[in-house]
């Protein structure tokens, strides 16, 4: 089997692995400070207590997931070093300044998280407990601008020179501002703020599905329905963006992602389908200029080709399916929230029907398989680049025999941490459901 | 000063004080679940409850903070370590991982799964105990370059009794560090019961602890003698060491200043851990790499450097606030303040 003979293809499986599972809780851990902190800055505004208990119960489930989110953080950035020596090695010299820096954002968001958790009635005014919030959701923000700085980095290495294959002319801060970072950071940042809307709206519609007809469930699904569109259309235009910068600067990828394999002007944007033997499209959407558009904004533009590129250095046909996958559930997200947008000021019945509601909790899942795909589009499309034009995954990877073995335990790991999450998460809610939650704090108030 | 020795102190300061901060927390897991089999939780689990839940993430950073730093200090260390490492780091990464999901599934959310807690335990134990292994592997003697590629040679790790009683010394400090914080912060809390179990567990892995160090330092003679002469050169250091230690069981016996008897734990760590990389100089790894070798170029060590300032600006207020409303707030120490919900 590869995974046991093959270092690299060990080392690619189990970075998969973990990249994969540590998005889940990455995005989950970057978005929710600010819908909280919405939340808790609504609640004291119209002085209402549905919005301080959403919350407080959205920070409690929070703490879970970024306590799990913290294990995957370390587990990655040691394998880092584990898995690809190599890499590590020549991008310590030049691309070390963000990872390092990312660290001090983080330590800095877990300090002022254990504070604002641990002190919720510490405080008589609320507002000096909101404005603990801030730190947590700026470190939170940074830790991610810096660890995708990396990422870009990957693809669109910058700031020295090789020489003899010694890195030379190092200037650090010139690689963190390379050409990938703007689209790149700001597509992640805006991803996650999407997708943790999305997964609290769902969380709110499930329960209005069930029955429960509470007000406290009604404007937790407003409140994330609302924020999800902004943040729905803003990936959206900055998904254009990217488009334009993989045109220019990675243009193998962006032909790769469409099948597109010809140069030419006025390209078709190609969307599904599939290829034959022969490599033919078969099946496939063809949408008119909308490639050139895509790529450089002129619907008679000249998209480069695959075929200008040699086989070797050209990524994998299959990321023309993540592709696919990430737009489509994107639009479907739109759609689907400009739908309630539209509903709830026009007050269209269907808003509160049970297959409408549904479909909002199937947006939780399909949310974070758009992450998914997208991760996925991003590092294979690299290939068979680690450092694009640089260093291939091959020379990168560890010779270390144990990396199929490894492999397992950490599967196994994954699956346990997997499934306690969930099973905690239960636990916490279905024990305490917020009529009992909100019955008791008012009685409290009494005293 | 030059940059590499600017470089290795900030690094060598963030590994002592993660095996302060994180001996406190493995070694409290640990005695938590040894309460637990010997039916005497409720003596032990407020205590390190209350100071665990809201730190442990803190303590996991310093650990980060060292392994992503010396990449950027020094990668070449990512492709010697990185490649020898990959066992001993995985398993150590699992552990880890074993721990922080006890604090994300017990403390948050419902208390007291005993196989849990007992893993809990055992991981704060095997964690030193795999961890360690690097400072073995960094002596020398078990790597060898085959193809040009570093590979670990596995047996005569095992085999060795350097390695074991490495192993066994990072295990004892571990339950002595703990053990002297905890009595204090027993002490302060005002738990007599807790006090006393504590003390008397501080009291039990003292001499252990001087007879598992003696013995690291004598076998290094044949392991590797010229390092043995280096530590033999700075023999103040290790000496004032343990006049330290000596102070430091006599209060932890006479049952007075607890919060001093801390300090000369520290201080006296701080010796043996500095005197002892100090000795290491200049070798990251023994004989094929050092830290003139290894380092990073100009512009990426000014840079960390002043990023690591800037950061530590940052940080160093935040830390204070973080501490003293949980580790020097008389009623949060002393439970006084109640607890709502699952928070």
């Amino acid at each position: 089997m590869m995974l046991f003979d093959d270092p690299v293809f060990a080392s690619r499986f189990l970075t998969l692995l973990t990249l994969s599972f540590h998005i889940i809780y990455a995005t989950i851990g970057v978005g929710v400070p600010l819908f909280i902190m919405i939340a808790q800055w609504i609640g004291i505004k119209k002085n209402d207590d549905h919005y301080i208990l959403m919350a407080r119960r959205w920070a409690r489930g929070f703490v879970v997931t970024v306590a799990v989110g913290v294990v995957t953080g370390t587990i990655i950035g040691l394998q880092l070093s584990l898995l690809w020596p190599r890499f590590m090695e020549l991008a310590g010299q030049i691309i070390a300044l963000p990872l390092f820096m990312e660290v001090f954002a983080f330590f800095f968001e877990a300090i002022f998280l254990g504070i604002y958790l641990y002190t919720w009635d510490r405080f008589e005014d609320q507002r000096k407990h909101l404005l603990l919030l801030i730190p947590v959701a700026i470190g939170a923000l940074m830790s991610a601008f810096f660890i995708t700085i990396v990422n870009s980095f990957m693809n669109a290495p910058q700031g020295f020179d090789l020489i003899n294959g010694e890195l030379v002319n190092a200037n650090p801060i010139m690689a963190m501002f390379n050409a990938a970072m703007p689209t790149k950071v700001a597509h992640v940042a805006v991803t996650a703020y999407m997708t943790v809307a999305f997964l609290l709206a769902a969380i709110a519609a499930f329960q209005l599905i069930r029955g429960s007809n509470h007000a406290y469930h009604k404007k937790a699904l407003n409140l994330t329905m609302k924020v999800g569109l902004i943040f729905a259309i803003a990936a959206a235009v900055i998904g254009d963006f990217s488009g334009k910068y993989l045109a220019e600067y990675q243009p193998e990828k962006l032909a790769a992602a469409e099948w597109h394999f010809e140069t030419e002007e006025g390209a078709p944007l190609v969307l599904y389908g599939y290829l034959d033997d022969d490599n033919e499209i078969k099946a496939a959407i063809r949408i008119p200029f909308a490639l050139s558009v895509l790529a450089f904004g002129d619907p008679f533009a000249e998209v480069i080709g695959l075929e200008e590129f040699l086989p070797e250095e050209s990524p994998p046909l299959i990321i023309h399916y993540y592709f696919d996958t990430m737009i489509t559930i994107g639009m479907f997200m739109i759609f689907l929230s400009l739908l309630y947008w539209i509903g709830k000021t026009r007050n269209w019945a269907f808003i509160q029907s049970t297959w409408y509601r549904w479909l909002i909790v199937l947006g939780a899942p399909l949310s974070f398989l758009a992450i998914q795909a997208g991760w996925w589009m991003a590092e294979v499309g690299r290939q068979p680049w680690i450092l694009r034009g640089i260093m291939t995954v091959e020379e990168a990877a560890t010779t270390s025999d144990y990396v199929g073995l490894m492999s397992i335990f950490f599967l196994l790991l994954y699956i346990i941490l997997g499934v306690g999450t969930v099973v905690v998460l239960r636990k916490i809610f279905k024990n305490n459901p917020v009529e009992n939650e909100l019955a008791s704090t008012q009685g409290g108030d009494s005293k | 000063m030059t940059l590499e020795i600017v470089g290795m102190t900030v690094l060598w300061t963030f590994l002592f004080g993660y095996i302060i901060v994180g001996a406190i927390d493995f070694g409290a897991g640990f005695f938590n679940a040894f309460s637990i089999i010997t039916k005497k939780q409720h003596i032990l689990s407020n205590v390190i409850q209350r100071y665990l839940s809201p730190v442990w993430e803190v303590t996991n950073v310093f650990f980060v903070f060292f392994f992503v730093g010396i990449v950027g200090f020094f990668p070449q260390t990512a492709y010697y370590f990185g490649t020898i490492f990959l066992i001993p780091g995985s398993i150590a990464l699992i552990l880890l991982a074993i721990r922080g999901s006890y604090y994300a599934f017990e403390t948050y959310g419902n208390r007291g799964h005993k196989g849990y807690a007992f893993m809990y335990g055992l991981s704060g134990l095997l964690i030193p105990a795999s961890l360690s292994i690097v400072l073995t592997i960094a002596q020398g003697g078990f790597v060898s370059m085959e193809n040009g590629n570093p590979t670990l040679d596995y047996y005569a790790l095992f085999t060795s009794p350097l390695s074991w009683s490495i192993v066994v010394l990072s295990i004892i400090a571990v339950l002595y560090i703990s053990a002297v914080f905890l009595t204090w912060y027993a002490n302060k809390t005002g738990d007599e019961k807790a006090t006393g179990l504590m003390r008397k567990y501080a009291l039990i892995w003292a001499l252990p602890l001087i007879i598992a160090a003696s013995g690291i330092i004598y076998e290094l003679r044949f392991h590797n003698p010229a390092f043995y002469n280096q530590i033999l050169d700075l023999w103040w250091m290790f000496g004032l060491s343990f006049l330290l230690w000596i102070a430091t069981v006599l209060l932890i016996w006479k049952r007075k200043k607890y919060g001093l008897a801390v300090w000369l734990l520290i201080i006296q760590f701080a010796l043996a851990f500095y005197g002892y990389g100090i000795s290491h100089f200049p070798y990251l790894l023994y004989p094929e790499l050092t830290v003139y070798e290894g380092f990073t170029n100009q512009a990426m060590a000014i840079s960390l450097i002043v990023t690591f300032v800037l950061g530590f600006a940052l940080l160093i207020p935040s830390l204070y606030l973080l501490f003293r409303l949980f580790l020097f707030d008389k009623r949060y120490v002393q439970g006084k303040k109640p607890k709502e919900g699952d928070n």
